[in-house]
């Protein structure tokens, strides 16, 4: 199928920095070849902005592989746009229209604070992950296959919780800006496994802690998180986050 | 009994009293629903099951304070949440979509709720804190039902009560971490099932005292 080239009406946010109300610019786009993906039209829109001396709007992006997490954005009011499973660099502007209109916001949290335009500050999440989302003992070198027997199948649970790209579309995502997908994906990759037993309880309290710290909301269950996860991250593991969170909390003896 | 608190002052502690009241109130609601399949059976059957249920004292007595206690609980975390999760995006976004994530229930627990707690007010004084010394509780109730008005107004309240439990039945198991692809699609149709079941339980009764009367 060959390319075809798109007219687009972008109404794109602008906010000079972390104190800016922010609005809504309005710019055509002529010549998007449906091959780019959506980052790759926002250079080209900063390239036309460049050229006529306006400030280019200002975006995350790293790897353009879908496995980095830098990118992100809310377009049309869905996080990495409408597309299932896809991060904002894979979306390609084949599945847009002629003469669309498309809207573009950063990701909205109180623990987000936007930088500029497009690109948010989400190192709540390192912060969370500092609290607990590591094993303390030094892994050495590889050891012998079986030594530590895991389960096939709860390895791959494991690997599952382990595809989080810690983007923060679940929190963009959910009505109540809350994390708990994210968190309970950093957390069930270890809880899984043998090595990340003897901490367990520790982790979970400092994990949730942290995460009610940095001001995210609290889960109802709404499930747009899961909907939205470009990694396809499923609820299953907010449930194991609360039972191992329960556990640690009127089961152990860690504080 | 530091832990204790620390525990269930956490978001996820919080989400647990919501979801422990929660259920207790889906029990409630199902004894409360059995007790008032008594109506059909007549007046003599309505105020049989009615002076049986007071005669059992101080078991009634607890079981009253003990669902007051956790109302409050409901209430007060309930109203607690819907606070803290307004805070965490104090910008809102100029354009909405929904993923396909939520639902009608999802999306309006904190209004169907509000709305439950006057209709429970508002229930308890009509039948509850009422002169029962020269009447039947089965007369003040068909009186009640005779009046159309009373009769929309109770069957708007079923269909409230209707979409907060389709959401607030299946997340309860969530919160308490009961998920599995093994059950937990029985559990999701369990929720559709018991807020219909709430539904036509509660609300079908006004309308048929309506008719009959």
């Amino acid at each position: 199928m060959s390319a075809q080239h798109l007219h687009l009406t972008l109404k794109v946010w602008r906010q000079k920095g972390p104190r800016d109300k922010g609005h809504f610019d309005t710019l055509q786009v002529r010549d998007i070849s449906t091959d780019m993906s959506f980052l790759e039209m926002l250079d080209v829109v900063n390239e036309q902005l460049t050229l006529e001396g306006k400030e280019p709007i200002a975006f995350d992006h790293d790897c353009r592989e879908g496995i980095c997490g830098t990118c992100g954005a809310v377009v049309n009011g869905r996080p990495h746009g409408a597309l299932k499973g896809t991060t904002l660099c894979q979306l390609h502007m084949r599945h847009f229209q002629n003469d669309d209109v498309i809207a573009i916001e950063p990701f909205r949290a109180m623990a987000f604070k936007v930088i500029k335009d497009l690109a948010v500050d989400r190192s709540a999440f390192d912060q969370v992950i500092q609290a607990g989302g590591y094993i303390s003992v030094n892994a050495g070198g590889a050891q012998d296959a079986n030594a530590t027997p895991v389960p096939q199948d709860r390895a791959e649970l494991a690997m599952d919780a382990a595809q989080c790209i810690g983007c923060g579309a679940c929190v963009a995502a959910c009505p109540n800006a809350s994390a708990m997908l994210f968190v309970s994906a950093k957390l069930s990759q270890m809880a899984l496994l043998p090595q990340g037993r003897p901490e367990a309880a520790q982790r979970a309290l400092a994990m949730v802690r942290a995460m009610d710290r940095m001001g995210f909301g609290n889960c109802s269950n709404e499930t747009e998180c899961e909907a939205e996860c470009p990694k396809e991250i499923n609820i299953t593991n907010i449930a194991r986050l609360n039972r191992e969170f329960f556990k640690a909390g009127f089961g152990s003896r860690a504080k | 009994m530091n832990w204790l608190a620390d525990t269930l002052t956490t978001s996820i502690g919080k989400k647990l009293l919501m979801a422990l009241t929660g259920l207790s109130f889906c029990i409630f609601l199902s004894v409360h629903l059995a007790g008032n399949l008594t109506l059909y059976g007549g007046s003599a059957l309505f105020n049989a099951y009615a002076e049986k249920l007071h005669a059992l004292g101080a078991v009634l007595l607890v079981a009253e304070w003990g669902l007051l206690l956790m109302a409050l609980v409901h209430i007060v975390t309930g109203l607690t949440l819907f606070w803290q999760n307004m805070q965490a995006r104090p910008n809102r976004y100029h354009v909405n979509k929904s993923g396909g994530g939520r639902t009608l229930g999802s999306a309006t627990m904190p209004y169907t709720g509000v709305l439950l707690l006057i209709f429970v007010v508002f229930h308890l004084l009509n039948f509850s804190f009422v002169d029962k010394s020269q009447t039947t509780i089965y007369d003040i109730v068909t009186q009640a039902f005779s009046n159309p008005v009373y009769v929309i107004l109770y069957v708007l309240a079923m269909i409230v009560a209707a979409i907060h439990v389709s959401h607030g039945f299946w997340s309860a198991f969530q919160t308490i971490g009961a998920n599995h692809p093994k059950y937990m699609p029985a559990i999701r149709a369990l929720s559709i099932l018991f807020a219909l079941v709430v539904l036509f339980g509660f609300g079908l009764l006004p309308v048929y005292l309506l008719i009959s009367a």
